[in-house]
């Protein structure tokens, strides 16, 4: 639990080879890294099951190739960036990259749904575990 | 449970209220919203609710030194700034001087998926960003039922709204939350279960085509406030409430007249009207009631003093032009500023609206004299009873005001002529009536005094003339067939004035003859006098010889004595 009051970790991304890939086609992993920001308040159970869910489903479908931005909004200077992003339910995840942007809200307890959401991969592809 | 110590002591606690600024809105809930706790504002689309919350926080930032918050719900924050600057309501100057956070709270369900629990700290935060980036103490969320449609979690949702309004409450924000109506409930989504304060509902309503908005506190905890419904205007000035049944019966009364501008009327009121009186002055068409307060109104602007002239029938160009036909000039009144003539038509909008029309006309010139001219025309804005309260309503605010209100009332003809059309003979002070009548192929106006509370007034029929220099009031005669007016009244005159010669030469005859007699008389004394003298004088002369021959006896009788002795 420790990890939510750190700044976002920016976890090791491996170097790109490809550029410009679209993450529209349907299944297809994109090639470019992800950009996710999560917005929590404080170290509410949901906030903390958020950033666990989507770290699994992170890990498992684009090992090293994504960047998790975690948002606490009740620290200071952080709370201009609600209003920036519109956020309003907590928690809340943003896909900022690659385009378009999706917006989820919720604790992600439904994985299965959050990979279909955020077209992390092929819906056939073995789906985590729930935390 | 909650255990009392018994060190622990229930201390009396006064609702605090917050101004909100509006016009008369702060009057009927006796000093304004609930300071420090929620208000819901209630009523459907277009109703004000917005423009309500707006103000509430301007005047409070502008007039009460209250910063405040704007939470958008609906529109953004650029609308906003659009509708409320034809109300000369700066919103950018106020967020640069940082006494106004606004946020505009997007919720796009088509945009946004939902997955597992959450809550809406992110509201929250938010607001409470916005609540100390300005230290405010006002804040408004409109329309804050729109987030029902954005999240699918109800149950999470009514939590959330609960905890949010016990949030505000905390804090001692005032706030205003706007509503939608909802069929047979105040708002859509309840939110009258969460705020139990202070509910306030405003409502547009159409009545024969003619809108009227009107506004009821339908709750207010902790606070005594007018029931009623009370209709507000919005105009370049925000919103205006108006008070309309919260007028009071404790007003002073003046001793002073004021005159009529005919010297005759003022005789027959003996001295004018009373100052702060209500006058009714009824009359069929044609009676010459608009001149009768065109004289009031010339002569009070004459004195110095202002008068406000509302009409429902001629422009006031029309009228300027047509009193001028009756010598009464008023443009140069109207000119000086000190005659205001405020023209609409009756049906322009409704009949509150016109109250509340004429109020604000009332409180921006403070007029000494307002005349309605005519108050029947109301009735074609609403039903008769209507007109009636809305006009009680009129009068006793002008009384609480000290200010002189004359009336004009066309009775139409076959009515009775002493009931007026609104049945306002109760409330009027002084009630005259101009009356047709009809006699000797013409047709001519009599003015008579109904009634005149507190005053010695004449009970007479007075002839009512207008002439090219304004009306003149004229005895009236009374003949063996009734009162005679106009022609029947010059032949009237004229006869007498034949009667009167006839009668002085007669009696001129009669003293001539008595004269005659008494010289006659006079004469015949003379002559009886110098016979009395005469007989007088022959009885004295009667008297000395009888003497003077005793005399002579004796003294014959001494010498015969004397003759005879000597023998």
């Amino acid at each position: 639990m420790n990890q939510l009051h750190e700044p976002s970790p920016p976890v090791a991304a491996a170097p790109q080879s490809e550029e410009g890939a679209s993450s529209s086609s349907g299944g297809a992993t994109p090639a470019g890294p992800w950009e996710l920001l999560l917005f929590v308040a404080g170290q509410s159970p949901k906030s903390v099951m958020a950033y666990a869910n989507l770290r699994k489903a992170c890990d498992h479908y684009l090992p090293g190739r994504y960047n998790i931005e975690l948002i606490d909004l009740t620290r200071a200077g952080q709370a201009a960036l609600a209003k920036q992003y519109q956020v309003v339910a907590i928690p809340t995840l943003i896909r900022t990259q690659p385009d378009p942007q999706k917006r989820i809200i919720g604790s992600l307890s439904d994985l299965q749904r959050l990979v279909t959401d955020l077209e992390l991969g092929s819906p056939l592809h073995t789906p985590p575990t729930p935390s | 449970m909650h255990v009392h110590s018994p060190d622990e002591k229930l201390t009396p606690h006064h609702l605090v209220k917050a101004p909100t600024g509006i016009k008369g809105f702060d009057e009927i809930t006796f000093g304004g919203l609930p300071a420090g706790r929620p208000t819901l504002v209630c009523g459907a689309a277009g109703c004000g609710k917005s423009l309500f919350a707006a103000e509430f926080l301007v005047r409070g930032i502008r007039e009460f030194g209250e910063n405040g918050v704007l939470i958008t719900f609906e529109e953004t924050p650029i609308d906003i700034v659009t509708n409320v600057d034809s109300l000369g309501f700066d919103i950018p100057a106020l967020v640069n001087d940082g006494k106004l956070a606004l946020d505009h709270v997007v919720v796009d369900r088509q945009q946004m998926d939902e997955n597992g629990e959450y809550d809406l700290e992110g509201l929250f935060v938010r607001l409470a960003h916005a609540v100390e980036s300005v230290g405010a103490k006002r804040v408004v969320l409109d329309t804050i039922e729109t987030l029902f449609s954005g999240f699918s979690n109800q149950a999470i949702l009514r939590a959330e709204l609960r905890r949010l309004f016990d949030w505000l409450k905390n804090r001692g924000l005032t706030t205003v939350i706007t509503g939608e109506r909802g069929d047979g409930a105040l708002t859509r989504q309840g939110l009258e279960e969460y705020v139990s304060d202070c509910v306030v509902l405003l409502d547009h309503r159409v009545v024969g085509q003619i809108s009227t908005r009107r506004m009821r506190v339908v709750k207010y905890r902790g606070s005594a406030h007018s029931t009623n419904e009370f209709p507000f205007l919005i105009d370049s000035e925000g919103m205006s409430v108006l008070p309309i049944t919260g007028a009071s019966m404790d007003y002073d009364v003046s001793d002073k007249r004021i005159p009529s501008g005919i010297p005759a009327l003022d005789e027959m009121l003996d001295g004018g009207y009373y100052e702060g009186s209500c006058i009714l002055l009824t009359g069929s068409s044609g009676t010459g009631k608009s001149t009768l307060a065109a004289h009031l109104a010339e002569k009070t602007c004459v004195e110095g003093k202002r008068c406000l002239y509302f009409s429902f029938e001629e422009s006031p160009k029309q009228i300027v032009r047509n009193m001028r036909s009756v010598g009464r000039d008023l443009q140069p009144h109207v000119d000086s500023g000190r005659l205001q003539i405020a023209s609409s038509r009756p049906t322009a909008f409704g009949l509150e609206m016109h109250l509340v029309k004429m109020h604000k006309a009332i409180e921006q010139f403070a007029p000494d004299v307002v005349v309605v001219d005519p108050i029947s025309n109301l009735n074609t804005a609403a039903t008769s009873d209507e007109s009636t309260q809305m006009l009680l309503r009129l009068v006793d605010i002008l009384r609480a005001k000290g200010i002189t209100t004359f009336l004009i009332s066309l009775s139409h003809s076959g009515s009775a002529q002493e009931t007026s059309g609104e049945n306002l003979s109760s409330m009027v002070d002084t009630w005259l009536l101009v009356r047709d009548v009809e006699n000797y192929g013409e047709r001519n106006r009599v003015l008579y005094v109904l009634k005149s509370r507190g005053m010695q007034h004449s009970n007479q029929l007075r002839e009512f003339l207008i002439t090219k220099d304004g009306v003149n009031l004229v005895p009236a005669y009374l003949g063996s067939e009734g009162v005679l007016t106009g022609s029947a009244r010059l032949a009237q005159q004229q006869r007498e004035t034949v009667a009167a010669i006839v009668e002085s030469d007669l009696q001129r005859m009669n003293r001539l003859k008595l004269e005659q007699k008494k010289r006659a008389l006079d004469a015949q004394i003379e002559v009886l006098r110098a016979e009395h003298l005469a007989a007088q004088e022959e009885l004295e002369r009667l008297g000395s010889d009888q003497r003077a021959r005793d005399k002579a006896v004796e003294t014959d009788a001494a010498a015969m004595n004397l003759s005879r002795n000597r023998q």
